[in-house]
């Protein structure tokens, strides 16, 4: 070691630049093939500065969304229309918790703790899914939201669960999982209103007018302005191209929409037998731009009550931790260890 | 409707469950930390399991949770409190699921109609008891502000709490055994807790069985309201 020091203090800083600079470049090396061989990538992996930002941007997006979005889904437990519906609704609310606890989980596995992320999305540093500044105006909505808004969340997600990073892509195959029971639930509150009586299906109906267009919002601009597609493609962190994605939602929607005996509000919507696709409207990408910028109809109203349960729960997460601190004492149990109380002991 | 005496049995353990799901419910959201959000829907889901259980023995569930007026509900007024601060949730919680532990562990040990169902209530109620436990001992042994806040709570629902002893027919426990171990039972959690035991009356003209006969407080009006308002709007639908 002495050697080791004293060659070290012999060495210009340039020389240092240089070697970091080539050990960078070897690392890089290697995170590519990985990448490239499709192997995962895992939180003690060399990894370039850009890929961890860029997947703590979009974990901790995902992870803001999931407890965001319980709150328009929350705002009808208390009105559930029968104990079954409102059994099924909290188990859903609750698995959004549930989603949000291994998504920052996940993100920690990065370096970045949930109260730095929390705090972020509170001061509206980071954002989350667009898509829950709609309000829920109706139980239909409900339903709404299961088939469609979760519908076109899965179509974004599974492709996730071969995302480059191990832990964000685990996370997403049980996070999956869970989405595909909360969209067939959906689904099925959908067709029991379309085939109930005359006022519920009028309040199916006009769930599927309102979500429609901001679902497909959901799957980000199109791909000639979407900022961070390229590189993240690159990285297999994003594995398809917002349009690619959009297109294979409608496909999917147009004939779960039939069996709802529900249509969809969108007069261009028709089979391309040629493409092998269906051919869809022009999405107003005004409104989208709008309501990202925090001009949609709830914006202040679900990061104002984020905020305030936050806040409000500050003593009681004060309380635990002077708890925790004052039952952790060293001098509990390791007594017993030390010389003097071990011997009396022995 | 003429009830048999383990259908009314059926109706106020059913009841308080359902009553109190609810209540658990309207935290969806608000919760002080993630971990509570999961917690307390899971006890709230745990409850309305128990509850559609119960009220399915008495008739149909939808039928008597939604169709009821609130002087036929005959839950305990504990569970109808609102939620108030985590704290008042908490004492709620500790004194309503030492309570069910107690009942369901002695109705889980025979073979009475309530067998079935307190022997798995009865575990889902040990962790309710435990949690609201743990979180006394926190809030109570937290800081200043958790303490006087717990200390708040634990009074202000003890009025509540001579209720739940007042006997039910149908249902055969001791119930001035079930008091004694209930008092020694919470009062040790809140001693622990560096809480003051609170020594007021537990009983009085709008504490002894109140609920159970069908006179309840005001906000539980407001919640039913809430609850009821979209089946009733649309009679004779199914979901």
């Amino acid at each position: 070691m002495a050697t080791a020091s004293a060659h070290h203090t012999a060495r210009t800083q340039a020389d240092e630049a240089a070697d970091e600079a080539a050990r960078t470049a070897a690392y890089e090396v290697v995170f590519d093939a990985a990448v490239a061989a499709d192997e995962r990538i895992e939180p003690r992996d060399w990894m370039p500065d850009a890929y961890r930002s860029t997947l703590v941007r979009q974990i901790a997006q995902h992870a803001h969304s999931e407890i965001i979005g319980m709150q328009p889904e929350a705002n009808w437990i208390t009105r559930a229309p029968s104990l079954r519906r409102k059994a099924i609704l909290m188990a859903k609310v609750q698995d959004e918790a549930g989603h949000g606890l291994y998504l920052y989980s996940a993100a920690e596995t990065l370096g970045v703790g949930r109260d730095e992320l929390l705090d972020k999305l509170h001061s509206g540093r980071q954002k989350y899914s667009s898509i829950f500044n709609y309000p829920t105006l109706t139980w239909a909505d409900v339903g709404a939201i299961g088939w469609l808004v979760d519908g076109a969340a899965i179509t974004n997600q599974v492709p996730l669960c071969r995302c480059s990073y191990g832990p964000y892509a685990r996370a997403m195959i049980r996070v999956c999982k869970e989405e595909s029971f909360h969209q067939r639930q959906g689904y099925e509150l959908l067709l029991a209103l379309s085939q109930g009586t005359p006022e519920q299906h009028a309040m199916a109906q006009d769930a599927v007018d309102r979500w429609w267009w901001p679902s497909l919002m959901m799957f980000g601009p199109p791909d000639d302005e979407s900022s961070h597609s390229a590189q993240s493609m690159a990285w297999k962190i994003k594995r398809h191209s917002n349009d690619e994605l959009r297109q294979r939602f409608v496909d999917i929607a147009v004939p779960q929409a039939e069996s709802l005996g529900l249509t969809l509000p969108d007069p261009d919507l028709v089979w391309n037998e040629e493409r092998g696709h269906h051919d869809f409207g022009a999405i107003d990408w005004t409104e989208f731009w709008d309501v990202l910028k925090g001009n949609g109809p709830c914006n202040d109203q679900r990061i104002t009550q984020r905020r305030r349960a936050h806040e409000e729960g500050a003593w009681v997460r004060e309380a635990a931790a002077a708890y925790a601190d004052k039952h952790t004492s060293p001098a509990v149990g390791t007594t017993s260890t030390t010389g003097e109380t071990g011997a009396t002991r022995a | 409707m003429t009830l048999t005496v383990n259908t009314a049995a059926a109706l106020a353990l059913g009841d308080d469950a359902l009553v109190l799901s609810h209540r658990l419910g309207e935290w969806a959201g608000h919760a002080p930390v993630l971990e509570e959000e999961v917690a307390l829907a899971n006890i709230a889901l745990d409850l309305l399991g128990q509850a559609r259980v119960l009220l399915s023995m008495a008739g149909d569930e939808d039928e008597l949770a939604y169709l009821r007026e609130e002087r036929a509900f005959r839950n305990l007024q504990l569970v109808e409190q609102p939620n108030g601060d985590f704290a008042h949730t908490i004492a709620r919680q500790l004194y309503f699921s030492t309570y069910q532990r107690l009942l369901y562990a002695h109705l889980a040990s025979g073979d009475g109609e309530f067998a079935p169902l307190a022997a798995k209530a009865v575990k889902e109620v040990a962790y309710h008891q435990d949690h609201a436990e743990q979180w006394t001992l926190r809030l109570g042994d937290g800081t200043d502000e958790s303490r006087a806040r717990m200390n708040v709570a634990v009074q202000a629902l003890w009025r509540f709490t001579g209720e739940m002893f007042q006997p039910l027919d149908g249902v055969d426990v001791d119930w001035d055994a079930m008091q004694t171990a209930w008092l020694e039972s919470v009062g040790d959690v809140l001693r622990r807790a560096t809480l003051t035991v609170p020594e007021g009356p537990r009983t009085g003209a709008w504490t002894a069985g109140a609920g159970r006969q069908g006179l309840h407080t005001e906000s539980f009006g407001r919640m039913l309201a809430e609850m009821q308002h979209l089946h009733r709007s649309h009679p004779g639908a199914s979901w």
